[in-house]
């Protein structure tokens, strides 16, 4: 089939959104105890626009002493923040949402520029959930005792969190929104590559005239996050991020009486039966892995497609990647935006050709890459086998693996045959089908006739190695309970 | 007791239980159990890694039957066990005196005690979904729906202390919910524990939905706490340093961990043990629209 650049009558004029309504400063400290300020050993790093590798700002990087700092400050508040009444906690989560959606475009934008993702993404999806977690949460601060975990659940104390640079500000209001709710106070540490919303954040915080030290954020790299996770004053671990990574916090954590969630990698099957509207599941296929440049923990990397329609498919996914726009994450028409670093884009370039070298056949979406910045066509592999390189590890870009299989009981065993169990799909017309599929999976997650759907009200987490813990939903507040 | 003697009596020759069946020692191995005041009681098998591998296998082989089968018919199984132990309770109330040094008194109101545990638990299969479960209100058209499901096969070292109330308390919450479990028996009174596999045998429990054995505590659960594939682990029967080592080894699957603490356990149990072994499974599908037709109602 012809696989030419559509035509001209699909071409969009460029529609950039403007970057004037935000105002990044050239340097920024570490937000600890409510005041901006300096690392103790006055180090610093760039983060960088991965679209251009333009310098956007400079921020202080956090050592042990200043992660020390920062606990301390929120030991300090804790005392105070905790004997609120929940309702006052309320109101100041409830104001926090609100600002976040007055500022929302700012920080769309923002975090556009410092994660390279399409600005269609962050305004429609990451700052609209932001500020639904936010507002969600507000609402059990002072209903904590009709939440199933007993009269007068307490709060843990001090809560260290680790975030990644994929969903950056989501991330952060997964994190600290469950955990002011019920009473804690917050170190969080940003991902290196996208430490700016979180900045923004503390702000906003300052805005919303949260007591200091309640939210801290330090930024830096993983020895920051290390000397975090095991400060001896920190009573609960909130990570999101690789499962290598979980694994270490979980050892560290032995032996304590530190509450840890882990919400970790996936390698998640999208099983498409013989039965579904093709044109539906194409969709779902490709919001599945190419969302966000499938750097997304629980995307759909892996396409289980029942062997009689495999062509068909195949043939209709291949043509709409073709129809992706990837480009200038600001441009309101962009659909696929920059991989987030050098590193993260070697890592993918690095596992793709191990799928060529182990035998699969790769076939990518015709479209330019530009000069600078990092990209990635969006790319796919057939003649997948399970023993592939690129059918277990997670990539974490936009690479799906092909896998195929004749019967339901196949689709769930191969599905289940992963060291992770974070999302999966379903695409099928036969309701008894999905039930029992979804029944059989091992997957925290599962999304039928859908795909990549979120929502505050939701639990979210994993089975086996994605990790353990929810987060969203009345199941979130658990992490954060002395329960 | 003091008549004329008559009769030997038999012994029990106490073994593990494993896959439903009631296998010695692969590695040939026993040691010696006394009671309170060092009496020799019995030979209890001495468990080798081996066994501890062949239970994982039973566990693994016996989940995904128990997991599937209806809360109603594992609350029924979990209502015969008390049965068949309501019967034996005399051999019960003995085992746990000698075990724990109390009173022919005392040790009924264990029994009474463990007997009671299992009708709470088995009251919670069918329940427990209801209550940490349910539907979430998203912001669009979609159904969703949370539900919880058993993690997967359990290692459970049974606390040292309470040798039947205890361990009763450990094992009944953890299959309620549909997992299977590898249980190691209190190391110095293990035979409470090695009887009530002669219970579970006979109470329509599938084979190898719990897995028996008895040993050194701190042998036997080293391979299970590495071991691939086994989901979680309770250390409840483990002292401090040990329960660091086997939460370390856990760590490498990321095994669901529960740390051990003091447990009260002639109290209410709550259900911390029955959701400490459950997974959350959130499932999406579109809701469509049939348009606004309120006035219907």
């Amino acid at each position: 089939m012809a696989m030419e650049k559509k035509t001209a009558a699909f071409e969009y004029a460029p529609a950039p959104e403007s970057r004037s309504v935000v105002d990044i400063a050239p340097s920024y400290g570490l937000f600890i105890d409510g005041e901006f300020t300096e690392a103790a050993d006055g180090k610093v790093f760039k983060t960088v626009s991965p679209s251009t590798e333009e310098v956007l700002s400079e921020v202080a990087r956090a050592g042990a002493e200043d992660v020390d700092r920062a606990v301390k400050a929120a030991r300090k508040a804790f005392e105070k923040w905790s004997a609120l009444p929940g309702s006052e906690r309320a109101k100041y989560l409830f104001r926090i949402a609100r600002i976040i959606q007055e500022r929302s475009r700012e920080l769309a934008v923002l975090e556009t520029l410092d994660n390279g993702k399409p600005i269609k993404e962050t305004r429609d999806a990451d700052l609209p959930l932001v500020a639904a977690h936010f507002f969600y949460y507000a609402g059990w601060a002072d209903k904590l005792d009709h939440a199933g975990f007993g009269a007068n659940p307490r709060p843990l104390g001090v809560a260290g969190q680790v975030i990644p640079w994929n969903f950056p500000l989501l991330m952060l209001a997964w994190k600290i929104a469950p955990a002011l709710a019920t009473g804690n106070t917050v170190v969080l540490k940003p991902a290196e590559t996208t430490p700016l919303s979180a900045l923004f954040f503390a702000d906003i915080c300052r805005q919303a005239g949260l007591p200091k030290g309640v939210v801290n954020i330090l930024t830096g790299y993983g020895d920051a996050g290390r000397a975090l996770v095991e400060h001896p004053d920190v009573n609960k671990v909130a990570f999101t991020g690789s499962t290598a990574v979980g694994k270490a916090i979980a050892r560290s954590v032995a032996g304590t009486d530190k509450k840890v969630t882990l919400e970790l990698g996936g390698k998640g099957a999208n099983i498409v039966f013989d039965d579904a509207p093709i044109d539906q599941a194409v969709e779902g296929i490709v919001t599945g892995i190419f969302f966000n440049q499938g750097q997304v923990c629980c995307a759909g990397s892996r396409l289980l497609v029942q062997e009689s329609i495999q062509d068909e498919l195949l043939d209709s996914l291949k043509r709409r990647l073709s129809t992706l726009r990837l480009g200038d994450p600001l441009d309101k028409n962009t659909d696929i935006g920059a991989i987030n670093s050098a590193e993260q884009l070697a890592r993918i370039t690095a596992l793709t050709e191990t799928g060529e070298a182990e035998g699969a056949e790769r076939w990518s979406a015709p479209c330019e890459l530009p000069s600078a910045g990092y990209w990635f066509a969006p790319t796919l592999f057939t003649n997948v086998t399970q023993a592939h390189t690129i059918a277990r590890d997670e990539i974490f870009g936009p690479v799906l693996s092909v896998l195929s299989f004749r019967t339901p009981d196949e689709a769930v065993a191969k599905a289940n045959n992963s060291q992770y169990g974070l999302s999966a799909g379903i695409w099928t017309e036969k309701g008894s089908r999905i039930l029992a599929v979804a029944n059989k999976l091992r997957a925290g997650v599962v999304w039928a006739n859908t795909f990549n759907k979120f929502d505050p009200t939701s639990p979210f987490g994993g089975y086996k190695e994605s990790g353990f813990g929810r987060e969203g939903g009345r199941h979130g507040l658990e992490g954060y309970l002395d329960v | 007791m003091s008549e004329t003697p008559t009769r030997l009596s038999v012994f029990k020759t106490y073994k593990l239980y494993v896959g439903g069946k009631f296998p010695r020692s692969e590695s040939g191995r026993v040691y010696e159990v006394v009671d309170s005041k060092g009496k020799w009681l019995a030979n209890a098998p001495l468990s080798s890694r081996k066994d501890a591998r062949d239970a994982v296998v039973a566990a693994r082989k016996a989940f995904g039957g128990w997991a599937g089968a209806t809360a109603y018919n594992r609350g029924q199984i979990l209502y015969r066990i008390a049965e068949m132990l309501e019967g034996r309770r005399d051999q019960f109330v003995r085992e746990v005196g000698e075990a724990e040094g109390l009173s022919k008194s005392k040790a009924g109101a264990v029994v009474d005690a463990a007997i009671d545990r299992w009708v709470w638990y088995a009251g919670w299969t069918d329940k427990i979904a209801q209550v940490v479960g349910g539907a979430n209100p998203v912001a669009g058209p979609f159904f969703n729906l949370s539900t919880p499901e058993p993690t997967g096969v359990v290692t459970v070292l049974a606390p040292q202390d309470s040798s039947f109330l205890g361990l009763v308390s450990v094992v009944a919450p953890v299959i309620a919910t549909g997992n299977t479990a590898i249980v190691i028996a209190s190391e110095k009174a293990p035979l409470p524990a090695l009887s009530l596999g002669e219970v579970l045998a006979t109470s329509d429990l599938p084979g190898g939905v719990v897995n028996v054995l008895s040993g050194r505590t701190a042998e036997i659960a080293a391979p299970l706490a590495a071991h691939q594939d086994v989901n979680a682990i309770d250390l409840t029967g483990a002292d401090a340093e040990l329960a660091r080592e086997l939460e370390i080894a856990a760590a490498d699957n990321l095994k669901r961990v529960l740390r051990a603490k003091a447990v009260d356990f002639t109290a209410d149990p709550g259900t911390e043990r029955l959701t400490a072994f459950l997974e959350t499974k959130t499932v999406w599908h579109p809701t469509g629209s049939l348009g606004a037709s309120g006035s219907a109602y």
